[in-house]
């Protein structure tokens, strides 16, 4: 069983549409959202929910006022100011680590389990999906990340799928991390501008770092063809394999409001370069 | 004033905005606080005259005094210490710095050292100041990095905030203590979707906010219909146009060659001045 995490460094590049995209041409994948943060896979793919697992990340303090004597120990321990002068505790600041019931001289703080979101085990028309939903506000996205990953390959045992297709976050930071560590491949996707030129080169620098192998496809190609030779030769100078390039087109909005994927609504020529990516991929791959 | 840029959903035009709005102002503060991906400056081109080294503390196991009891490992929430026979084993990339180590150390053996996580850098130009945090790839942890930059903060000016695409604690960090919240969002279900989060939490974090639809014509009217409803302001619809992708995709902010959208611009930073002090 192989795993591909599709990203992008820059956001709003097609990370998902192309993802729902993928979904749409496999045969035997189980599909993954690890952008929990702002999950939207699920717009397209409608998953029926068969599971339900309660999420728990770090957790947090809580005080007891009626045993608290305002000695303010937890307040000065406190690296994160999460804990107010009046001793309250800050829920979005509180980073779980108990210095404060570690201080406290009178045990009137605690520490307790955060109810950070909830992970989804569900069927698609495109086969299993899992998914999760992050509270917002919450910490720790790239703790879920990694649960929903786990939960993803034990689906892909269980029935037999060659793939777990992640949709993975935005940027380089903790989750991305942990949507990225230890897959087959990572598939970036770029498109011909300043700034998504720039991320990906970062992104394949926390790709490197992690001796991940990358691939690469280009969306919206047609925006800027001077840009898209730029990541071209980019791809031939570094030995990147470029799975295609997609053109820009209203229909992947037009298709999104009415919640297909791509191939689902385009037999034209969106659709064909996204057909032949998907068999670059699965060659890349060595998948049969 | 502070007015930060937000979004749910990545991609959807919170850079362009803060960009130029910046360039619409008279003594504009651009704070790059999308520390995973700093790209204000890819179109403002600022010469920065200053870069420091964005550092968090992680412990340091003074060998001579260890005895291997592991309390410091029992005690870490973050898996970030781990005692094998006459070794401790420091990951420092999972330390969040909280201390408790030290703190549950019998011993007195652990210390602290400076870790490298990513970079500080300002400059001035066109009377834009402009200051950016940088993420070093590999490093997961965003946030000392935005506190950095949001250290530099100088009321004297307008503070823009280009804040971190998503919804959880980078993004709180970023927006945290802003006069204003602009949420960007585009016309189409996604965009719908996570601007909806985002809304949630400006309103938990009680900041006063309005919406600015990028690509508005590209997609359908539920994004403007979800806002009246929710009686959320729409400050601003930039026009899905072939002329503002293009200059997008070369680096260019449109203000410098669109003079409508400059006073547009103009006009939105006087409603929201006008907002933040009635």
């Amino acid at each position: 069983m192989k795993q591909v995490t599709i990203i992008s460094g820059k956001g709003g590049t097609g990370k998902t549409t192309i993802t729902a995209a993928f979904a749409a041409l496999a045969r035997n994948a189980v599909l993954a959202d690890c952008d929990v943060d702002a999950a939207d896979l699920h717009l397209i793919l409608k998953p029926v929910v068969k599971k339900t697992v309660g999420f728990h990340g770090l957790a947090v303090a809580t005080i007891d006022e009626e045993k608290c004597i305002k000695c303010m120990d937890c307040v000065n321990h406190c690296q994160f100011d999460a804990i107010t002068e009046d001793i309250k505790i800050k829920y979005e600041a509180c980073e779980g680590c108990g210095v404060c019931e570690l201080v406290c001289p009178v045990n009137a703080a605690t520490m307790i389990q955060r109810d950070s979101g909830l992970l989804f085990e569900s069927e698609t028309r495109f086969g299993p999906m899992v998914h999760a939903r992050l509270n917002t506000a919450e910490e720790s996205s790239g703790k879920l990340v990694t649960e929903v990953r786990h939960h993803a390959e034990d689906v892909a045992k269980k029935r037999d799928k060659d793939v777990v297709l992640i949709d993975g976050p935005p940027g380089v930071g903790c989750p991305v991390i942990s949507a990225i560590t230890g897959v087959d491949l990572v598939v970036i996707v770029t498109e011909p501008t300043f700034s998504g030129i720039h991320d990906l080169k970062r992104v394949i620098d926390v790709a490197n770092h992690f001796e991940i192998p990358q691939a690469i496809i280009i969306n919206k190609k047609d925006i800027n063809p001077k840009k898209t030779n730029e990541i071209k030769s980019f791809c031939e100078n570094h030995d990147i394999p470029l799975l295609g390039s997609i053109p820009y087109d209203t229909l992947a909005t037009k298709a999104m409001i009415e919640e297909k994927a791509i191939p689902e609504y385009d037999k034209g020529n969106v659709t064909s370069s996204i057909i032949e990516s998907w068999a670059a991929l699965r060659n890349v791959l060595n998948l049969s | 004033m502070k007015i930060a840029i937000a979004s749910g959903k990545g991609g959807t035009g919170k850079t362009t905005v803060a960009v130029n709005l910046a360039l619409s102002a008279d003594n504009a503060q651009l704070l790059d606080a999308d520390v995973e991906e700093p790209n204000a400056n890819l179109f403002l081109h600022t010469k920065f005259s200053e870069e420091r080294k964005v550092t968090v503390y992680v412990p340091e196991i003074n060998k001579d005094r260890c005895t291997y009891c592991g309390e410091c490992s029992k005690f870490c929430a973050y898996n970030a210490l781990a005692v094998v026979p006459n070794k401790v084993l420091v990951f420092a990339d999972l330390c969040h710095s909280c201390k408790g180590c030290e703190l549950v150390c019998p011993e007195d053996a652990v210390g602290w050292r400076n870790r490298e996580v990513g970079m500080l850098r300002r400059g001035e130009q066109n009377g834009i100041s402009v200051v950016e945090g940088d993420l070093n790839p590999g490093e997961s942890q965003a946030i000392p990095v935005i506190k950095a930059v949001k250290q530099e903060i100088n009321l004297e000016k307008t503070v823009i905030i280009d804040a971190p695409p998503g919804t959880s604690c980078p993004v709180m960090e970023a927006i945290e203590d802003s006069d204003f919240v602009i949420l960007v969002t585009e016309p189409t279900p996604f965009g719908l979707h996570d601007l909806k989060l985002a809304v949630d939490v400006t309103r938990r974090m009680k900041l006063p906010f309005g919406v600015v639809i990028n690509r508005y014509g590209v997609g359908d009217k539920r994004v403007e219909l979800y806002c009246q409803q929710e009686e959320i302001p729409v400050l601003l619809k930039i026009p899905h146009e072939t002329l503002i992708a293009s200059l997008y995709s070369d680096g260019e902010p449109f203000v410098n060659h669109m003079p409508a959208l400059k006073q547009d611009f103009q006009e939105l930073l006087t409603r929201i001045k006008q907002e933040v002090s009635s």
